[in-house]
């Protein structure tokens, strides 16, 4: 029998998703439609084709132009996109998706389960790194009717509802790219979705301009009826745009962090740092386990107490985000912050040092070349290493030779930030495991760090069903990684959205402005 | 005639110095640390070994080295700069789409400058000693000195910011919807402030250099004769002197106009003008190896042919100087 969750749920997660993302205005006011939505984009994306391209300029954009079958709430509870209800069997292994009626692609062409097949089976599984890990788990994915999908799993997979993203699973039509070779297809750039906002035209160097869609299967929405992208390469620059007017929104990581607090307390100025819970970020150092001074725990753990990680927080995060207390975000599911705590405290880090007799080996720390912010960080964390007795040498690169250092495993300490999309299987798993040391990568294990027991609770936790066995798996894993430190956690970044305040509904779902601007209006 | 056959000469050379400027452009770039399959894998958030492999074959990066090269020779030769896979265009199609908006914006700049510049120098020279003398060698001096990218932003936060006259990015306005000279004007409005800030900085070069080598001629013996004739003053700076010192001026001309479609790296970024300069900007952080070598390409031609134009030029200028 089928466990059914499905159409009262989904009713029920209609009108809970109805209110929770239009609840401030469904109080205020009713939308208005109409207007032009200026936003800036940074750097410009390669392309908006979300199935061949996925990094964070594409996803920001063309997260208007695509969707996938599911929306997540800022607590990553699934609301309906093109999935209008959705339905599980009771050993977790077979999910049925019933798709919204009367959805077209912006070419007019009916949106089918045909597609869904096709964008999951073979486009995505042929192109999307990330979501091809996800599919593995996954037996047959068939199209009952034309708007009735089934995905039959090989053994439950805990994750699974998290996949439906539209950045992890964009729909793409298959009339356009069946037999084709996807990742040269001249229809890249012209990209064809379902989404609210269709591809108008693209002045590379300059904007990008997308239009409403007249068409869109939700009535009346979106409420613009155009949405101007701009590129503006220099960060002083988008923050002159802003202060002049120019652009209505500044998407987290636009600015550098020291002119939030300035561009936020200009009239008419509003900043969340909401709309990541689904990415999750995670900023850590990683420690290369391998060599020298750093293969030893002790060493790891005297990191963790000598970083004042609440000043970063406060000062060069404006006080947005939380300190970590371990591997999984607070954000995500599964997360236990019952483990072994690192508040700061030299004496302690020094204690370790010496117990373990450092040497006073230099350290090479690499920063992340991502601008002022994390130069600043990286300077802020050399001092504190410096402090407790740790010689560290800064090594400085471009974007590509901070890749190359990582592939190679050429480094000591280096910045980074992960994603951790929902979900410990989909984000965390994938840097401690051991069968995921390889060079070549710099968003694998590439610390080096391999613990059989780690392996085996990975591994267990994500197929384990129900949620409740899961959780004690990962309970488990987050209280011996907080003891072994395989990496410094650093921060859970919210990156700041900063914008003006008469743009209502701009945030509401879990990836924030990569979700688009389907429920954003102007109060003009 | 011997002009003809010269210039037919420099010709013939230059695309042997081409040749060489592609060879050694292209082991230049791939010596940088990281490739772009491993830059683009990044920028995805994940990758497993089998994308980075797949982007490699789809570049060609994993052929040798030679094959690479002999395959990128091969294009050029046929005028073909390759393809861009990570902007999915032909480089050929991005570059000349850059180059309108970096001919505008460096050829303003160069006029402004070199029009300003000798004014200001030969100015200069003229009142040497006297205030005016002073000032515009102080001036100079501080545009000279002064870093481009501090210059543009302070003239956005006082032009655009402050007192709202100009526009401080893009080069049209974005969703106006002009058309015809509304048009015009409105990117002539946004060509102020980048040309300017681009243009003070060689006009610095000029007016100091216009100023040394007019100082020079002045005290040549052929000046004191002019003098001696009784020639106005005003006769004298002008041909005598101006035409003597001008040389270096336009010297330093050529290599600037061979800069041109280099385009301003900075002034493009800071005021987000959609030229060549932050095209290969952009291209040598995400090591788009096609795209950089395209732009090198067609700049490093840019060089070559203006070169030539310079020496052309001082024939025009100096009919005592001969072409050989």
């Amino acid at each position: 029998m089928l466990k059914r969750f499905c159409r009262p749920a989904a009713l029920a997660a209609v009108l809970t998703a109805a209110t929770a993302l239009t609840a401030p205005a469904a109080l205020a006011e009713e939308p208005k439609s109409g207007g032009v939505m200026n936003v800036v984009i940074q750097p410009e994306p390669p392309g908006l084709m979300l199935g061949v391209t996925q990094n964070g300029p594409t996803q920001m954009v063309a997260g208007n132009i695509y969707e996938s079958l599911l929306r997540y709430d800022t607590d990553l509870n699934p609301v309906p996109s093109l999935a209008t209800a959705w339905e599980v069997n009771d050993d977790g292994t077979v999910y049925t998706f019933t798709l919204k009626e009367g959805v077209t692609w912006h070419d007019g062409e009916p949106f089918t389960a045909a597609d869904v097949v096709f964008s999951a089976d073979v486009f995505l599984r042929e192109t999307h790194p990330r979501l091809r890990v996800s599919l593995e788990h996954i037996e047959s994915i068939e199209a009952l009717d034309d708007t009735t999908v089934r995905f039959t799993l090989k053994q439950p997979f805990g994750p699974f509802m998290g996949i439906f993203e539209v950045g992890t699973m964009p729909m793409v039509p298959k009339h356009i790219y069946e037999g084709t070779d996807f990742k040269n297809n001249p229809a890249n750039n012209t990209p064809i979705g379902t989404g609210p906002f269709k591809f108008e035209e693209w002045e590379r160097g300059s904007y990008i301009r997308l239009v409403k869609n007249e068409d869109y299967h939700v009535e009346g929405q979106p409420y613009l009826d155009e949405i101007y992208w701009h590129v503006i390469p220099d960060a002083a620059s988008r923050a002159v745009a802003y202060e002049t007017g120019k652009v209505d929104v500044l998407p987290g990581g636009s600015v550098e962090n020291f002119d939030v607090q300035r561009l936020v307390d200009l009239e008419n100025s509003c900043v969340t740092g909401k709309g990541w819970e689904y990415f999750a970020p995670h900023a850590w150092l990683w420690v290369n386990n391998r060599e020298g001074p750093m293969a030893d725990k002790r060493f790891r753990q005297a990191i963790m107490y000598a970083l004042d990680r609440d000043f970063a927080k406060e000062v060069i995060w404006n006080g947005l985000g939380a300190v970590p207390t371990g591997p999984v975000s607070s954000k995500t599911r599964f997360y236990d912050d019952d483990v072994r705590q690192f508040p700061h405290d030299p004496d302690k880090a020094r204690a370790l040092l010496e117990e373990m007799g450092y040497d006073g080996t230099e350290i090479r720390l690499l920063p992340l070349p991502y601008g002022e912010t994390w130069q600043r960080w990286a300077e802020a964390v050399r001092q504190n290493l410096q402090e407790v007795g740790i010689e560290v040498e800064m090594v400085a690169t471009d974007v590509a030779g901070w890749n190359q250092k990582l592939n190679e495993w050429d480094y000591d300490l280096a910045f980074t930030y992960l994603y951790q999309y929902g979900d410990p299987a989909l984000g965390v798993a994938r840097t401690y495991i051991s069968s995921n040391i390889a060079k070549g990568s710099p968003w694998n294990n590439v610390q080096g760090y391999a613990n059989e027991e780690i392996d085996r609770l990975f591994t267990e936790a994500a197929v384990a069903f129900p949620d409740e066995a899961r959780q004690s798996l990962y309970t488990e894993m987050q209280q011996i990684l907080a003891e072994e430190i395989p990496v410094a956690w650093l921060l859970e970044i919210e990156f700041p959205t900063i914008y003006r305040c008469d743009v209502k509904d701009l945030v509401d779902t879990a990836i924030g402005v990569n979700d688009g601007f389907v429920d954003a209006w102007l109060d003009r | 005639m011997q002009k003809l056959s010269f210039i037919a000469k420099r010709l013939v050379k230059a695309v042997f110095v081409l040749l060489a400027i592609v060879v050694l452009n292209f082991f230049l770039i791939r010596a940088a640390p990281g490739d772009p399959a491993q830059v683009m894998a990044g920028e995805a958030g994940a990758a497993d070994e089998i994308f980075i492999a797949q982007l490699r074959e789809q570049f060609g990066l994993d052929r040798p080295l030679h094959e690479q090269l002999l395959v990128y020779v091969g294009g050029i030769v046929t005028l073909d700069m390759g393809y861009s896979y990570r902007q999915q265009q032909p480089v050929a199609d991005l570059i000349f789409d850059r180059l309108p908006a970096t001919l505008l914006l460096t050829g303003t700049a160069f006029v402004i400058s070199i029009l300003l510049g000798v004014l200001l120098g030969a100015l200069a020279a003229a009142r040497v000693g006297q205030w005016t003398d002073s000032l515009i060698t102080v001036v100079a001096l501080v545009f000279y000195a002064t870093p481009l990218f501090w210059i543009a932003l302070m003239a956005i936060l006082l032009f655009s910011v402050q007192l709202g006259w100009l526009p401080g990015f893009g080069m049209e306005s974005v969703g106006a919807g002009y058309s015809g000279f509304q048009r015009v004007l409105d990117v002539l409005q946004h060509l102020i402030l980048p040309a300017t800030t681009l243009g003070l900085f060689f006009m610095a070069i000029y007016a100091r250099l216009t100023r040394a080598s007019m100082l020079e001629v002045m005290d040549m013996d052929f000046v004191k004769t002019a003098r001696a004739k009784g020639l106005p003053p005003g006769r004298i700076t002008r041909l005598h002197v101006l035409r003597n010192a001008i040389l270096p001026v336009i010297t330093l001309a050529g290599i600037q106009a061979g800069q041109l479609v280099g385009g301003a790296v900075l002034t493009e970024t800071v005021f987000a003008w959609p030229g060549i300069g932050r095209l290969m900007f952009d291209a040598l952080l995400q090591r788009d190896y096609n795209l950089l070598l395209g732009v090198f390409f067609v700049s490093s031609a840019m060089v070559i042919l203006f070169n030539l134009v310079t020496d052309v030029v001082y024939t025009l200028v100096d009919p005592r100087i001969e072409l050989k």
